[in-house]
């Protein structure tokens, strides 16, 4: 990831960089509440 | 050519922001928490036959898990001080390229059915790249975050909690997926995951940056006044290595793991033989997803906490809290109060200060011996985890083993089991209530050779 001298970081990098580790985060949380959600039934 | 590994090619310029830090943690910690859900490939790996007919028992096939895990707490132990020098980024490289092909190496065990070849991939190499993965990002977080070390450090480690989450799931499918097409599932799901693996963390990698010398968050002002415990000075890791504060922190972190393995390792059959007739296979499989989802919760809840509350308050928390808990648990089954819903609580509650624990131990090892060489120091007290994660099930199977060869009801043993974890937090209130801050004499005097 470059950045240039005395430029922030763009507001969309960091975006997409939360979105990368997120997404996956997100997809095993789904199926483990969908695990989860057995306890109820 | 691998230069760009060198620390010095990862300082951040300016503008660069701290905020992409974490998502480059997160990488590392989701792939290798991939750890806690390799009981995924434990009936498929039981199922494997040689040529000859023969297959693998439970206890061979339960070493691979204990290999990794112990593997992972000698490696941060002896590699910590390494990463320290080399620098975040090429530490996370090595840890990609061990747990990566960790797995490739593994796959040749499944598909030569070699037991050997697995406990060398996964087991061994894959768990070096476990330890070196686990603190390779911890002190640059907090050198990034010194105002909220704990929210930091905390994230990082919730990854490893929801690293489980992915690949379970993702292992389960991969195998389907490969059987469906008739290939051996193991080997070629093993084989995908080290690769996919390697890739993400080679994001975490490429993104990983450390701050300039002096750096500090823009309009951050550090505390003039604050807790003893909190130091403004830093101790080298041999040196922190003989305080009793370490050692106290070892036995705080050691009796908080050993006693969430009390409930980790028996999870599933004690909810069933708690709540008998009340609760199926199904259900308790839906409890283990709870406690998941507490685990992970916790450690991003308690680590955070703490940078409010202070870290000795968070684990006195923990130790009362816990044995109080820990002790009523049991009374919530069937034979007394008969609530699962509060039996569910309870053991949620419980697994999110196991979760917090984990957490929060960097941010404490900072406070007490200074970021110099925190993540070294953290390297060595993680093999407080591994000892854990002997002793527990050591003591979890050893009692409900002993019922049932003295033909006694399971739901006998789990009273005892919990007790006793309730006594073992007891100790680590006792270890945590004598934390006191570390001696001037130990701390590092020249200060040309504290590298920030």
């Amino acid at each position: 990831m470059m950045v240039t001298d005395k430029r922030k970081t763009s507001p969309l990098l960091i975006l997409f960089a939360w979105m990368l580790v997120s997404i996956p985060m997100g997809w095993g949380l789904y199926f483990t509440v969908l695990n989860a959600m057995k306890l109820f039934q | 050519m691998l230069s760009f590994l060198d620390r010095e090619r990862s300082v951040a310029k300016a503008g660069f922001s701290r905020w992409l830090v974490p998502p480059a943690a997160l990488a590392i910690h989701l792939s290798i928490g991939q750890v806690y859900s390799f009981s995924v490939f434990k009936n498929p790996l039981l199922a494997l036959k040689a040529a000859d007919g023969t297959a693998w028992s439970l206890k061979e096939v339960g070493y691979i898990f204990s290999i990794a895990i112990a593997v992972l707490g000698l490696s941060a132990a002896i590699f910590g001080k390494w990463l320290e020098t080399a620098g975040p980024r090429k530490a996370m490289f090595v840890a990609a390229s061990c747990f990566g092909l960790g797995f490739l190496v593994a796959a040749g065990g499944a598909a030569w059915h070699s037991l050997a070849l697995i406990y060398l991939g996964y087991g061994v190499i894959g768990g070096m790249g476990l330890g070196l993965g686990y603190i390779s990002p911890v002190s640059t977080l907090i050198k990034w975050f010194p105002d909220r070390p704990g929210l930091a450090t905390g994230l990082a480690i919730m990854g490893f909690g929801g690293g489980a989450m992915i690949g379970s799931p993702l292992g389960t499918k991969l195998m389907a997926f490969y059987k469906v097409s008739g290939q051996q599932p193991i080997a070629t799901t093993w084989v995908t995951m080290g690769i996919l693996y390697f890739i993400f963390m080679m994001f975490g990698v490429f993104t990983i940056r450390v701050p300039q010398d002096g750096w500090k968050p823009e309009g951050w002002i550090p505390k003039t006044t604050q807790s003893a415990l909190i130091s403004k000075h830093n101790v080298e890791v041999n040196t922190a290595f003989g305080t009793v504060q370490f050692w106290l922190l070892w036995i705080v972190l050691c009796m908080n793991v050993t006693a969430g393995i009390g409930i980790l390792e028996q999870a599933s059959p004690m909810i069933q033989d708690l709540f008998k007739g009340q609760v199926s296979p199904a259900t308790a499989a839906g409890f283990v997803g709870v406690l998941s989802l507490f685990n992970m919760a916790g450690r991003f809840f308690w680590a955070s906490t703490s940078d409010f509350i202070g870290r000795k308050p968070t684990y006195m928390v923990f130790f009362t809290l816990g044995a109080v808990l820990y002790w009523l648990l049991p009374l919530t089954g069937m034979n007394h109060v008969d609530s699962v819903p509060l039996f569910v609580l309870v053991a949620g509650v419980l697994l999110s200060m196991y979760g917090g624990g984990f957490a929060t131990i960097p941010a404490y090892l900072k406070d007490l011996f200074g970021g110099y060489h925190v993540s070294a120091i953290h390297g060595r007290l993680l093999t407080a985890w591994s000892t854990a994660g002997i002793v527990g099930p050591l003591i979890v199977n050893g009692i409900l083993d002993h019922y049932v060869a003295a033909h006694r009801p399971k739901v006998q043993a789990y009273p005892v089991i919990l007790h006793i974890m309730a006594g073992l937090l007891v100790v680590g209130f006792v270890a945590n209530l004598l934390v006191r801050p570390v001696a001037e004499k130990y701390w590092i005097k020249t200060a040309a050779t504290v590298k920030v």
